[in-house]
């Protein structure tokens, strides 16, 4: 009979409650760097299939909010750290083992080339841009004139940014809500779901809208395919990822997982997408905020909750 | 060379003399520490069973924290230690995350810090403080790869268990039953 079990562990003050060491920083990037992965590999993806005519918001004016989303990312990762001084060290080494350095170095390549694409559009915001060096204007048209192959280049980029957001989390084999292998997938998922509501959110262009719902639709339906399959795989694991799976039906992220994110920030938003593709009038705007939201909220509780979970303690 | 900790949780009597041996050893900041005592009671009234135990970080063998360390701070040194160099250190926060055993801490200064198994010490022949101090002689320290060291001989003669085995680690305190 093992009725009562006192495990009174440890309680160093200055140590303990501080072991959850990531805070809001760590979800608002992920929920950036998603974002931004989201909007550049539908840009790269239309770009490579010849569309940038009739999805211009896609491959052109969405594009311009990434360096903003990615330096606000890197903002939040530098406020982050707590040695701050020496966060250069992050680009003295590569170490494959490590999906933070993937991290930093996929940053590294992906913020000047999100940089570099919007910079060669700007003359179709401003007509009269000059770039007063010339060899600038010879890059420019570079660019402009080698936009396919930039775009598979963004595409793969984008991918391993999104993918990168999940596996930062799933590598902590010592958090058992994080670890799982569908993270990844379902990171990225997730963030082209947030990239294609923005996108849908600033489209003027009827069709483009249409074809924007239409994936964002198919992307929140593997979404929900994958958040089943995470908590499917939590429930037949061990005492560890029981008690995260815990969390969830009917611990204390209960009412903030199932409300907020799967049901204000995924079927709701699926259904008005359906009623708008159906032929009801939506104001688009309600399911992208929402897709966002969820997008958001979905981070901030995965990192919460994750660094809740733990082996000893 | 492969270091090792064996700790008897049948003579330990939870006095933290280890940790203040360390924290005095290492300039730990008051407040912190590198190892620390667990006290657990186990069992229904009045059949209760305590065990206590003088923890620290288990120098695994397979260790998470060096592994998603992006800058190569965390590392391992000869006999398997685990150290942290603070100078590359950019206090991410990735090895607290990945550590089965909470065993690391963010030190006021900014790095990572935790038990260095007082290499210092070790590589001059001493023993790490915590085991020199220890009144009761429960912590024993030495060379896995050595039959006649001290931690050889115990593990040879004794019951042990180490802590979360599960999570994969292969960690090298092994705490005697």
């Amino acid at each position: 009979m093992r009725e009562e079990l006192f495990v009174s562990g440890r309680d160093i003050p200055n140590i303990d409650p501080y072991l959850n060491i990531w805070h809001w920083q760590i979800p608002i990037y992920l929920f950036l760097g998603g974002l931004a992965a989201g909007i550049l590999f539908f840009a790269g993806l239309f770009t490579v299939m010849g569309k940038e005519k009739e999805m211009e918001t896609t491959v052109k004016w969405a594009t311009f909010l990434v360096p903003g989303v990615l330096i606000l990312g890197l903002i939040a990762l530098f406020l982050d750290l707590k040695h701050k001084l020496f966060f250069w060290q992050l680009y003295t080494t590569i170490r494959l083992e490590s999906p933070m350095s993937w991290g930093a170095w996929v940053l590294m390549f992906i913020t000047p080339l999100s940089i570099i694409w919007v910079a060669a559009y700007i003359k179709d915001i401003i007509p009269q841009w000059n770039w007063k060096f010339g060899y600038l204007n010879s890059f420019e048209k570079w660019v402009n004139s080698n936009r396919r192959p930039i775009a598979w280049v963004m595409m793969v980029f984008s991918l391993i940014l999104g993918i990168y957001t999940g596996i930062l989390l799933s590598a902590f084999n010592a958090r058992p809500l994080w670890n799982n292998a569908i993270l990844g997938p379902l990171f990225l998922i997730s963030g082209m779901s947030t990239g294609v509501a923005t996108t849908m959110w600033m489209s003027k262009n009827h069709t483009e809208r249409k074809t924007l719902g239409k994936i964002d639709l198919v992307l929140i339906g593997i979404e929900l395919f994958l958040i089943t399959h995470m908590i499917m795989g939590f429930l037949a694991g061990p005492t560890v990822q029981l008690e995260a799976a815990g969390l969830f039906l009917g611990g204390d992220f209960t009412v903030s997982f199932w409300v907020f994110v799967i049901i204000l920030g995924l079927v709701f938003p699926a259904i008005l997408e359906i009623m708008e593709l159906s032929g009801y009038k939506v104001p688009i705007a309600i399911p992208a905020i929402l897709i966002l939201m969820g997008g958001l909220v979905f981070r901030f509780i995965m990192v919460e909750a994750g660094q809740l979970t733990r082996y000893l303690y | 060379m492969r270091y090792a900790m064996a700790v008897d949780t049948k003579k330990c009597v939870g006095c933290s003399d280890c940790v203040v041996a360390c924290q005095t050893e290492n300039n730990v900041p008051i407040g912190y520490c590198r190892d620390w005592i667990v006290e657990n009671v186990d069992g229904t009234y009045p059949n209760v069973e305590i065990e206590l135990r003088s923890e620290r970080c288990n120098h695994c063998d397979n260790s998470p924290c060096v592994r998603c360390c992006p800058t190569g701070a965390s590392h391992i040194v000869e006999g398997g230690i685990v150290l942290v160099t603070h100078e590359k250190c950019i206090g991410c926060g990735a090895c607290i995350q990945s550590c089965p055993y909470d065993a690391r801490y963010s030190h006021p200064d900014g790095y990572v810090d935790k038990c260095t198994f007082c290499e210092h010490r070790v590589k001059k022949g001493d023993q790490p403080a915590c085991v020199a101090v220890c009144p009761t002689k429960c912590l024993y320290f030495g060379d896995l790869d050595d039959p006649y060291s001290d931690v050889s001989q115990v593990l040879k003669h004794r019951k042990f268990k180490v802590l979360a085995p599960e999570a994969g680690t292969n960690p090298q305190i092994y705490f005697l039953t």
